[in-house]
């Protein structure tokens, strides 16, 4: 029953288990945040995707995100666990899981979660379309580049 | 010695994910400009750097023994 609160899965996501892990008598709220495939991107259509990651970092830097959390919210307990290799359409690409004694903290505190997912976690989804296949973030002045990078002075941390 | 990380399109412009360089006493801003010479690339400065699985300034001294990895912008999500 000891698994890792933050984990990288090559294999699907199991959103009971992530729930489970975050279940405990102090807990009157769980919000789970539930990333999906989607098909249609700005007109565009996505066959399916391809995720990487740097994985021993990736879980440092969700555990980092868990750190963040409880330094935010009282009595929280947060359990990520994000997949990469091939995902097709509507795969489950990441399972955001937040217990809290109270509903309001519960939901503000798993929205942060996948904002800072987005901003420092090492991972990269590469999209194949009928146009061809593209790493997402790769290209100038995409609104991803700026998002990308952790903020300075969150690197002296 | 050093080992460098490259990942998603970072990997399919240098050829590979992973090299071993003999280097001392540089910063990650130097070594950053010794792959560029080497791969004849230029990391824009989007490209972050992460020594040991955090990520550092451009300053910092890189030490024999490390794990440098170069990292684009993160789509993950």
């Amino acid at each position: 029953m000891n698994e890792p609160l933050y984990e990288i899965t090559r294999d699907p996501i199991s959103v009971e288990k992530v729930i489970q892990k975050v279940i405990r008598n102090e807990a009157g709220a769980i919000t789970t945040f539930i990333g999906t495939v989607r098909e249609w991107t700005n007109g565009k259509r996505t066959l399916f995707l391809e995720y990487e990651a740097y994985e021993k970092m990736a879980v440092k830097m969700l555990d980092k995100i868990g750190q963040e959390i409880k330094e935010k919210w009282p009595n929280v307990k947060c359990a990520i666990t994000h997949r990469i290799g091939r995902l097709e359409i509507s795969d489950i690409a990441v399972v955001i899981a937040i217990s809290t004694p109270h509903r309001k903290d519960a939901y503000e505190a798993n929205q942060y979660a996948i904002e800072r997912i987005k901003e420092i976690v090492p991972i990269w989804k590469k999209e194949y379309s009928e146009d061809g296949e593209i790493w997402v973030g790769n290209q100038l002045e995409t609104v991803s580049y700026p998002l990308g990078k952790p903020a300075l002075e969150e690197l002296d941390d | 010695m050093i080992k460098v990380l490259f990942f998603a399109h970072l990997k399919d412009l240098v050829g590979t994910s992973e090299l071993s360089l003999e280097v001392e006493n540089i910063t990650a801003k130097e070594l950053k400009q010794i792959l560029e010479q080497k791969y004849s690339i230029t990391f824009e400065n989007y490209i972050m750097i992460a020594v040991n699985e955090e990520y550092a300034h451009s300053d910092v001294k890189i030490q024999n023994g490390d794990t440098v990895a170069l990292i684009p912008p993160v789509s993950g999500g």
